[in-house]
């Protein structure tokens, strides 16, 4: 715990250069059709930090996150330009595999997408794609991965059953233990817990504090009291801009944009 | 009154008006229902009214050759003395059922394959060109089919196979049949893995699975339940199938497999009897209801079997 804080008050003093960037994004337009949604993004995003993208509706975030692992592809009329380096590598490189990229940056959507299978056969999808057939590390990937994302105790007696069978709040759990299965390095969460009850919402954020520790994160929030509480620093997205891109804490106390303030303050949004 | 009569003019006063004459459309409400049920009704007695034709013809038969024999005897020769006839439902339905197989080995990989391409991978204009193309097949009449299969692919099938094929055989009709009901599986898949939701494939892919993946381990599973009743349909149409296995399976009912040689259906016997010259009242009159009722109940447990494993088999999404 000591050394985390210590760690952010050298971040507070040299801004970002302490802490390794995962993913660093320089200049990134996105076009749907004519439609120009991200315009020149540019910024950084951490390692081990929770990273939260705030905005009102249409202002491109849930775009953004999906360039992120190139799910935005799966729009037919999409183009783009610029560059998002992850871990020195540029993700656009025609060299670079998108599954390779997906297998590395794992995703949590909106709408909790469990599998029409079994608690089991859910988790255990993505390391049986990826080739793991021994049924011993199977059992075990599927034991950690649900503790990992808290809800081994609940669904420990019922892995062969249909994980239709399991609450909102319970199978969006299940997602994220989907995809902490294959030990991604990045979790994107795209407004993970819009679709949940409160209480079902406060244990996927005390999850993200759990899943910082080894994971980067970056998470789509309509709920700025939720960025606040859960992110390290926050991007604010408007028309398809970054505005302001800060510490948490400096974003919400002491924002620098006229536009930010306002947002935060609940003039618009 | 001039308010009175801008009243009048009004919405409010125009509907009241209407509704006076409402008599006249009360009639019409009730007429018309009983009219449509009536078409509703026909459709339910010319069913009946089959089925019971089937039966009491049946019966006849029955009356006149053991029932056990039927259904036991391997032979077929209903073409001789009453005395020496035989008739063994095994010769027809071996043919029927050989015919349906090779239509299946070739009508499920390759309707499948079709409709899993159409689902997965290709663009919105590739199926926009496609599906259309499919239903042209699915519309040729089937009497073209069988011409195709004795005067294209029984030669063709002829100058491959070592030892060559008789003119009349099992195989060339069953790849006929097979090619007849591909657009029927490949239609009706697809239609199941296009309602799998796209949330699913999401899933799937930002777990780095690839399209393949996404398909036959996302998609094929959760449409399973509309993929197999596309199947049984399938197998339902090739029994029931008539013009291309007369015209290319021949007149043999043989008990034995053997693709390459003649054979007779169920469907290719009662064709055979109802053009020849067979008198009103004899057993081979009778015997075409009894196959007929063999071939109506085959076809009818597919079809409550393709109901049953599309309810049982739904995976909840």
């Amino acid at each position: 715990m000591d050394i985390t804080i210590n760690k952010k008050s050298v971040q507070k003093g040299k801004e970002e250069q302490e802490v390794t960037p995962v993913f660093n994004i320089n200049n990134l337009n996105l076009w749907y059709g004519q439609d120009h949604a991200l315009k020149d993004i540019k910024f950084d995003i951490p390692e081990k930090q929770v990273t939260a993208i705030i905005g009102p509706s249409g202002c491109g975030k849930s775009t953004f996150i999906k360039t992120l692992n190139r799910m935005v592809e799966m729009v037919p009329i999409v183009r783009m330009s610029g560059e998002i380096i992850y871990r020195d590598k540029n993700i656009f490189d025609p060299k670079y595999g998108v599954e390779e990229l997906r297998t590395q940056v794992g995703m949590v959507f909106q709408k909790p997408n469990p599998f029409p299978k079994s608690i089991y056969d859910n988790v255990a999808y993505g390391p049986r794609i990826h080739g793991i057939k021994n049924k011993k590390v199977l059992d075990e990937v599927v034991e950690k991965s649900l503790r990992g994302a808290a809800i081994w105790d609940e669904v420990k007696d019922r892995l062969n059953e249909n994980a239709f069978g399991l609450s909102g709040g319970q199978q969006q759990r299940l997602c994220i233990a989907r995809c902490l299965a294959i030990e991604p390095d990045v979790i994107l969460m795209d407004e993970p817990t819009s679709a949940l009850d409160p209480i079902s919402t406060l244990k996927v954020e005390e999850l993200v504090q759990e899943l910082k520790k080894e994971y980067s994160i970056v998470i789509v929030t309509h709920n700025m009291q939720q960025a606040a509480r859960i992110s390290d620093r926050t991007a604010f997205f408007l028309n398809g801009e970054v505005v302001e891109y800060t510490d948490t804490s400096t974003l919400f106390s002491n924002p620098s944009d006229k536009r930010t303030e306002d947002y935060i303050t609940g003039r618009f949004g | 009154m001039t308010t009175d009569k801008k009243n009048q003019n009004s919405i409010r006063a125009m509907i009241k008006e209407n509704k006076s004459r409402r008599s006249q459309s009360a009639v019409m409400e009730k007429v018309v229902p009983k009219f449509f049920m009536i078409c509703a009704v026909i459709s339910i007695f010319t069913t009946l009214g089959i089925v019971f034709t089937l039966l009491t013809e049946t019966f006849t038969f029955f009356s006149r050759v053991s029932i056990v024999e039927f259904f036991t005897n391997t032979h077929w020769f209903p073409f001789t003395a009453d005395d020496n006839a035989d008739y063994g439902i095994l010769a027809l339905v071996m043919g029927t059922l050989t015919v349906t197989a090779i239509a299946m080995v070739v009508a499920i990989p390759v309707g499948l394959a079709a409709a899993i391409y159409l689902s997965e991978y290709a663009s919105a204009k590739t199926r926009k060109f496609i599906k259309p193309i499919l239903e042209v097949l699915a519309g040729i009449p089937t009497i073209v089919y069988g011409f195709f299969a004795l005067t294209f692919v029984t030669p063709v099938l002829d100058s491959i196979i070592p030892g060559g094929i008789s003119i009349f055989n099992a195989l060339s009709p069953g790849i006929v049949v097979g090619i007849m009901i591909i657009p029927m599986i490949a239609s009706l898949s697809e239609d199941a893995m296009n309602a799998v939701p796209n949330s699913m494939r999401e899933g799937a892919m930002a777990l780095g699975a690839t399209r393949f993946e996404v398909a036959m381990k996302v998609v094929l599973p959760a449409a399973l339940s509309g993929v197999i009743a596309s199947f049984v349909l399938g197998i339902s149409r090739a029994i029931g199938e008539t013009m291309i296995v007369t015209i290319a399976g021949g007149s043999r009912p043989t008990a034995d497999i053997n693709i390459t040689e003649s054979i007779q259906t169920m469907t290719a016997y009662i064709v055979q009897v109802s053009q020849g010259d067979t008198g009103y009242g004899t057993t081979i009159y009778y015997s075409i209801y009894a196959v007929g009722m063999t071939l109506f109940v085959f076809t009818l447990i597919m079809n409550l079997l393709a109901q049953f494993i599309s309810r049982k088999f739904r995976e909840e999404y």
